[in-house]
Protein backbone atom coordinates (compact mmCIF):
# COMPACT_ATOMS: atom_id res chain seq x y z
CA UNK A 1 0.00 0.00 0.00
CA UNK A 2 2.54 2.11 0.67
CA UNK A 3 3.92 2.32 -2.65
CA UNK A 4 0.69 3.73 -3.72
CA UNK A 5 1.04 6.74 -1.94
CA UNK A 6 3.82 7.70 -4.07
CA UNK A 7 1.85 6.72 -7.37
CA UNK A 8 0.88 10.79 -7.68
CA UNK A 9 4.16 12.16 -7.73
CA UNK A 10 4.93 9.64 -10.27
CA UNK A 11 2.47 10.12 -12.39
CA UNK A 12 3.25 14.40 -12.03
CA UNK A 13 6.65 13.61 -13.15
CA UNK A 14 5.70 11.40 -15.96
CA UNK A 15 3.16 13.87 -17.59
CA UNK A 16 5.31 16.97 -16.58
CA UNK A 17 7.69 16.79 -19.05
CA UNK A 18 5.25 16.15 -21.75
CA UNK A 19 3.34 18.84 -20.79
CA UNK A 20 6.98 21.21 -20.83
CA UNK A 21 7.40 20.17 -24.73
CA UNK A 22 7.78 22.82 -26.56
CA UNK A 23 5.21 23.46 -29.59
CA UNK A 24 6.81 21.99 -32.57
CA UNK A 25 5.94 22.23 -35.99
CA UNK A 26 7.08 19.75 -38.54
CA UNK A 27 10.13 20.64 -40.25
CA UNK A 28 9.52 20.55 -44.29
CA UNK A 29 12.57 19.40 -46.95
CA UNK A 30 13.10 21.46 -49.65
CA UNK A 31 11.72 20.09 -52.94
CA UNK A 32 15.42 21.01 -54.26
CA UNK A 33 18.58 17.86 -53.65
CA UNK A 34 20.49 20.05 -54.53
CA UNK A 35 19.66 22.61 -51.50
CA UNK A 36 19.04 19.77 -49.01
CA UNK A 37 22.88 18.39 -50.21
CA UNK A 38 24.37 22.27 -49.10
CA UNK A 39 22.43 22.31 -45.93
CA UNK A 40 23.44 18.66 -44.99
CA UNK A 41 27.08 19.50 -45.65
CA UNK A 42 26.64 23.24 -44.17
CA UNK A 43 25.16 22.30 -41.07
CA UNK A 44 27.19 19.53 -40.18
CA UNK A 45 29.81 22.91 -39.63
CA UNK A 46 27.41 24.40 -37.63
CA UNK A 47 26.55 24.16 -33.61
CA UNK A 48 23.01 24.06 -32.70
CA UNK A 49 22.87 26.71 -29.70
CA UNK A 50 20.63 24.47 -27.84
CA UNK A 51 22.30 21.16 -26.81
CA UNK A 52 25.89 23.16 -27.51
CA UNK A 53 27.27 19.63 -28.32
CA UNK A 54 25.47 18.88 -31.46
CA UNK A 55 25.54 19.99 -34.61
CA UNK A 56 23.19 21.55 -36.38
CA UNK A 57 22.56 18.43 -38.53
CA UNK A 58 21.82 16.38 -35.83
CA UNK A 59 19.80 18.30 -33.47
CA UNK A 60 16.06 17.70 -33.10
CA UNK A 61 16.07 21.09 -30.91
CA UNK A 62 13.43 23.41 -31.71
CA UNK A 63 16.25 26.87 -32.33
CA UNK A 64 17.96 24.32 -35.06
CA UNK A 65 14.79 23.45 -36.78
CA UNK A 66 13.83 27.19 -37.07
CA UNK A 67 17.83 27.62 -38.08
CA UNK A 68 17.70 24.45 -40.67
CA UNK A 69 14.34 26.32 -42.25
CA UNK A 70 16.00 29.97 -42.54
CA UNK A 71 19.49 28.59 -44.26
CA UNK A 72 16.83 26.42 -46.70
CA UNK A 73 15.06 30.43 -47.29
CA UNK A 74 18.42 31.95 -47.75
CA UNK A 75 19.74 29.26 -50.11
CA UNK A 76 16.43 29.08 -52.43
CA UNK A 77 17.29 33.19 -52.70
CA UNK A 78 20.63 32.62 -53.78
CA UNK A 79 22.69 33.04 -50.83
CA UNK A 80 26.43 31.66 -50.89
CA UNK A 81 27.30 29.61 -47.92
CA UNK A 82 29.82 31.79 -46.68
CA UNK A 83 26.71 34.55 -47.29
CA UNK A 84 24.87 32.63 -44.87
CA UNK A 85 27.70 31.78 -42.39
CA UNK A 86 27.85 35.33 -42.34
CA UNK A 87 24.56 35.85 -41.45
CA UNK A 88 24.21 33.34 -38.44
CA UNK A 89 27.44 34.87 -36.74
CA UNK A 90 26.44 37.99 -36.91
CA UNK A 91 23.82 37.06 -34.27
CA UNK A 92 25.10 34.09 -32.31
CA UNK A 93 28.39 34.95 -32.66
CA UNK A 94 31.65 32.77 -33.85
CA UNK A 95 30.57 30.10 -31.14
CA UNK A 96 27.93 28.69 -33.81
CA UNK A 97 31.03 27.69 -36.00
CA UNK A 98 31.71 24.44 -35.43
CA UNK A 99 35.10 24.85 -36.83
CA UNK A 100 36.70 28.17 -35.22
CA UNK A 101 38.22 30.70 -36.85
CA UNK A 102 41.68 31.37 -36.91
CA UNK A 103 41.46 34.89 -35.20
CA UNK A 104 44.16 35.97 -32.57
CA UNK A 105 41.95 34.63 -29.70
CA UNK A 106 42.12 31.14 -30.87
CA UNK A 107 45.67 31.11 -31.58
CA UNK A 108 46.83 29.49 -28.64
CA UNK A 109 43.58 26.80 -29.58
CA UNK A 110 45.02 26.17 -33.06
CA UNK A 111 48.78 26.24 -32.59
CA UNK A 112 49.06 25.35 -29.02
CA UNK A 113 49.35 21.49 -29.69
CA UNK A 114 52.48 21.98 -32.41
CA UNK A 115 54.39 24.04 -29.66
CA UNK A 116 53.67 21.08 -27.54
CA UNK A 117 54.89 19.22 -30.19
CA UNK A 118 57.69 20.65 -30.85
CA UNK A 119 58.59 21.40 -26.99
CA UNK A 120 58.30 17.62 -26.65
CA UNK A 121 60.41 16.93 -29.32
CA UNK A 122 62.99 19.14 -28.16
CA UNK A 123 62.91 17.20 -24.62
CA UNK A 124 63.61 13.91 -26.25
CA UNK A 125 66.21 14.85 -28.94
CA UNK A 126 68.25 16.49 -25.25
CA UNK A 127 67.14 13.29 -23.48
CA UNK A 128 68.63 10.90 -26.13
CA UNK A 129 71.95 12.98 -26.62
CA UNK A 130 72.30 12.80 -23.08
CA UNK A 131 71.88 9.05 -22.95
CA UNK A 132 74.55 8.93 -25.75
CA UNK A 133 77.35 10.66 -23.87
CA UNK A 134 76.99 8.45 -21.08
CA UNK A 135 77.78 5.62 -23.27
CA UNK A 136 81.74 4.83 -23.05
CA UNK A 137 83.38 2.68 -24.77
CA UNK A 138 85.52 0.17 -21.97
CA UNK A 139 87.86 -2.48 -24.29
CA UNK A 140 88.15 -5.72 -22.22
CA UNK A 141 91.53 -6.52 -20.80
CA UNK A 142 94.05 -9.21 -21.01
CA UNK A 143 92.68 -11.60 -18.28
CA UNK A 144 88.96 -10.45 -19.13
CA UNK A 145 89.70 -11.44 -22.74
CA UNK A 146 91.25 -15.03 -21.70
CA UNK A 147 88.80 -15.50 -19.35
CA UNK A 148 86.14 -15.51 -21.99
CA UNK A 149 87.51 -17.22 -24.99
CA UNK A 150 87.87 -19.87 -21.77
CA UNK A 151 83.89 -20.00 -21.17
CA UNK A 152 83.60 -19.90 -25.55
CA UNK A 153 85.79 -23.07 -25.54
CA UNK A 154 83.87 -24.76 -22.74
CA UNK A 155 80.16 -24.24 -24.08
CA UNK A 156 78.33 -27.62 -23.77
CA UNK A 157 77.01 -29.23 -27.26
CA UNK A 158 79.15 -27.56 -29.10
CA UNK A 159 81.04 -29.52 -32.00
CA UNK A 160 84.88 -30.48 -31.22
CA UNK A 161 85.58 -33.21 -33.50
CA UNK B 1 65.06 18.70 -6.93
CA UNK B 2 63.42 19.57 -10.27
CA UNK B 3 62.16 15.82 -10.24
CA UNK B 4 59.48 17.10 -7.61
CA UNK B 5 59.00 20.66 -8.91
CA UNK B 6 57.57 19.56 -12.35
CA UNK B 7 54.93 17.28 -11.27
CA UNK B 8 53.96 20.46 -8.58
CA UNK B 9 54.29 22.86 -11.97
CA UNK B 10 52.05 20.90 -14.06
CA UNK B 11 49.71 20.20 -10.69
CA UNK B 12 49.65 23.65 -10.61
CA UNK B 13 48.92 25.20 -14.07
CA UNK B 14 45.86 22.35 -13.94
CA UNK B 15 44.06 23.73 -11.04
CA UNK B 16 44.32 27.04 -12.31
CA UNK B 17 42.99 25.75 -15.60
CA UNK B 18 39.88 24.40 -13.38
CA UNK B 19 39.88 27.15 -11.12
CA UNK B 20 38.95 29.42 -14.25
CA UNK B 21 36.80 26.69 -15.78
CA UNK B 22 34.73 26.62 -12.10
CA UNK B 23 34.68 30.39 -12.33
CA UNK B 24 33.16 31.36 -16.05
CA UNK B 25 29.92 29.76 -14.39
CA UNK B 26 27.28 28.58 -16.61
CA UNK B 27 28.45 27.21 -20.02
CA UNK B 28 25.19 27.73 -21.46
CA UNK B 29 25.81 31.47 -21.26
CA UNK B 30 26.80 32.79 -24.61
CA UNK B 31 28.54 36.24 -25.15
CA UNK B 32 26.22 37.91 -27.69
CA UNK B 33 27.53 38.99 -30.98
CA UNK B 34 24.61 41.75 -30.80
CA UNK B 35 26.33 43.80 -28.00
CA UNK B 36 26.68 47.53 -28.91
CA UNK B 37 25.02 46.46 -32.06
CA UNK B 38 21.75 48.26 -33.45
CA UNK B 39 18.49 46.04 -32.26
CA UNK B 40 17.24 44.58 -35.19
CA UNK B 41 14.45 46.31 -36.86
CA UNK B 42 10.81 43.98 -36.33
CA UNK B 43 7.37 44.81 -37.01
CA UNK B 44 5.08 42.11 -35.50
CA UNK B 45 1.26 42.08 -34.21
CA UNK B 46 0.28 42.44 -29.98
CA UNK B 47 -0.13 39.14 -28.09
CA UNK B 48 -3.24 41.22 -27.05
CA UNK B 49 -4.21 43.31 -30.12
CA UNK B 50 -3.71 40.93 -32.86
CA UNK B 51 -5.27 43.74 -35.37
CA UNK B 52 -2.17 46.20 -34.15
CA UNK B 53 1.32 46.00 -34.46
CA UNK B 54 4.50 46.76 -32.59
CA UNK B 55 7.78 47.55 -33.72
CA UNK B 56 11.32 48.44 -31.62
CA UNK B 57 11.17 51.37 -33.47
CA UNK B 58 8.44 52.98 -31.38
CA UNK B 59 10.02 53.04 -28.59
CA UNK B 60 13.34 55.21 -29.56
CA UNK B 61 14.42 57.56 -27.45
CA UNK B 62 14.05 55.66 -24.17
CA UNK B 63 15.79 52.99 -22.64
CA UNK B 64 13.51 50.29 -22.60
CA UNK B 65 14.05 46.38 -22.15
CA UNK B 66 12.46 43.30 -24.23
CA UNK B 67 12.34 40.31 -23.05
CA UNK B 68 11.75 36.78 -24.77
CA UNK B 69 9.29 34.89 -23.02
CA UNK B 70 6.91 31.88 -23.75
CA UNK B 71 4.05 29.82 -22.17
CA UNK B 72 6.32 26.32 -22.26
CA UNK B 73 9.28 27.97 -20.74
CA UNK B 74 9.53 27.24 -17.09
CA UNK B 75 12.49 29.08 -16.55
CA UNK B 76 9.77 32.28 -17.84
CA UNK B 77 7.74 31.26 -14.59
CA UNK B 78 10.55 31.51 -12.09
CA UNK B 79 10.83 34.80 -13.33
CA UNK B 80 7.41 36.13 -13.95
CA UNK B 81 6.75 36.92 -10.36
CA UNK B 82 10.10 39.31 -10.48
CA UNK B 83 8.68 41.16 -13.20
CA UNK B 84 5.88 42.76 -12.07
CA UNK B 85 7.86 44.37 -9.18
CA UNK B 86 10.57 45.66 -12.23
CA UNK B 87 7.36 47.46 -13.87
CA UNK B 88 6.08 49.05 -10.78
CA UNK B 89 8.98 50.43 -10.14
CA UNK B 90 9.09 52.25 -13.07
CA UNK B 91 13.03 52.63 -13.48
CA UNK B 92 12.05 50.79 -17.30
CA UNK B 93 9.52 49.98 -19.76
CA UNK B 94 9.14 46.13 -20.50
CA UNK B 95 8.12 44.82 -23.58
CA UNK B 96 7.82 41.41 -23.92
CA UNK B 97 8.15 38.78 -27.31
CA UNK B 98 5.73 36.28 -26.86
CA UNK B 99 8.60 33.90 -28.70
CA UNK B 100 7.21 30.42 -30.66
CA UNK B 101 3.75 30.32 -28.79
CA UNK B 102 0.45 29.34 -29.35
CA UNK B 103 -1.59 32.41 -29.19
CA UNK B 104 -4.22 30.44 -26.53
CA UNK B 105 -1.18 29.35 -24.77
CA UNK B 106 0.20 32.69 -24.05
CA UNK B 107 -3.13 34.43 -23.63
CA UNK B 108 -4.36 31.81 -21.19
CA UNK B 109 -0.35 32.04 -19.12
CA UNK B 110 -1.01 35.50 -18.57
CA UNK B 111 -4.47 35.76 -17.82
CA UNK B 112 -3.47 32.96 -14.92
CA UNK B 113 -0.12 34.60 -13.93
CA UNK B 114 -0.72 38.36 -14.64
CA UNK B 115 0.88 40.51 -17.29
CA UNK B 116 3.14 42.48 -16.35
CA UNK B 117 4.37 43.68 -19.87
CA UNK B 118 3.28 47.48 -21.23
CA UNK B 119 2.75 44.84 -24.03
CA UNK B 120 3.74 41.73 -25.84
CA UNK B 121 4.47 41.35 -29.62
CA UNK B 122 4.04 37.83 -31.03
CA UNK B 123 7.15 36.29 -33.17
CA UNK B 124 5.00 33.01 -34.17
CA UNK B 125 7.80 31.49 -36.10
CA UNK B 126 10.63 32.59 -33.97
CA UNK B 127 12.15 34.20 -37.15
CA UNK B 128 12.86 37.87 -35.23
CA UNK B 129 14.37 35.24 -32.51
CA UNK B 130 17.09 34.54 -35.16
CA UNK B 131 17.70 37.90 -35.75
CA UNK B 132 18.24 38.87 -32.16
CA UNK B 133 19.99 35.32 -31.68
CA UNK B 134 17.59 34.24 -29.37
CA UNK B 135 18.58 30.51 -28.13
CA UNK B 136 16.56 29.39 -25.16
CA UNK B 137 13.88 31.67 -23.33
CA UNK B 138 13.64 33.50 -20.88
CA UNK B 139 16.59 36.30 -22.35
CA UNK B 140 16.46 39.72 -21.76
CA UNK B 141 17.79 42.65 -23.74
CA UNK B 142 18.53 46.10 -22.80
CA UNK B 143 18.23 48.75 -25.75
CA UNK B 144 18.98 52.13 -25.45
CA UNK B 145 17.49 55.62 -26.60
CA UNK B 146 19.41 55.27 -29.80
CA UNK B 147 18.02 51.90 -30.30
CA UNK B 148 21.41 49.79 -29.45
CA UNK B 149 21.66 46.66 -27.56
CA UNK B 150 23.71 47.67 -24.82
CA UNK B 151 23.44 44.29 -22.86
CA UNK B 152 21.38 40.75 -22.62
CA UNK B 153 20.89 38.27 -20.47
CA UNK B 154 19.83 34.98 -20.65
CA UNK B 155 18.31 33.02 -17.92
CA UNK B 156 15.22 33.96 -15.41
CA UNK B 157 15.99 37.83 -14.28
CA UNK B 158 16.00 37.05 -10.43
CA UNK B 159 16.32 39.89 -7.81
CA UNK B 160 20.05 39.29 -7.85
CA UNK B 161 20.30 39.47 -11.52
CA UNK B 162 17.95 42.45 -11.42
CA UNK B 163 20.44 44.74 -8.97
CA UNK B 164 23.55 43.40 -9.57
CA UNK B 165 23.05 43.39 -13.58
CA UNK B 166 20.46 44.81 -15.26
CA UNK B 167 19.31 47.74 -13.06
CA UNK B 168 23.30 49.10 -13.38
CA UNK B 169 23.28 49.57 -16.83
CA UNK B 170 20.09 51.23 -17.04
CA UNK B 171 20.87 53.71 -14.60
CA UNK B 172 24.28 53.87 -16.91
CA UNK B 173 22.34 54.47 -20.07
CA UNK B 174 19.75 56.80 -18.60
CA UNK B 175 22.40 58.84 -17.00
CA UNK B 176 24.51 59.01 -20.22
CA UNK B 177 20.87 59.54 -21.75
CA UNK B 178 19.86 62.58 -19.73
CA UNK B 179 23.92 64.28 -19.89
CA UNK B 180 24.20 64.40 -23.40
Amino acid sequence: MTSLRFLPLLLICLFASTVMAQVQEEEIPSDDPVIEQRLANLSKELRCLQCQNQTLADSPAGLAADLRREIRVQMKAGKSDQEIIAFLTQRYGDFILYKPRVTYTTYLLWFGPFVLLLAGLYVLFRYIKQRGNLLVEKPLSAEERRRAEELLASTPGKETT
Amino acid sequence: MLRYLIPLGIFLVLVIFLAIGLRRGDPHELPSALINKPAPTFRLPQLKAPEKTFSNEDVRGKVWLLNIWASWCIECQREHPYLFEYAKSGVVPIYGLNYKDKRDDALAWLGELGDPYLLSAVDLDGRVGIDYGVYGAPETYVIDQSGTIRFKYVGPMTPDVWSGKILPVIQRLNRQGTSQ
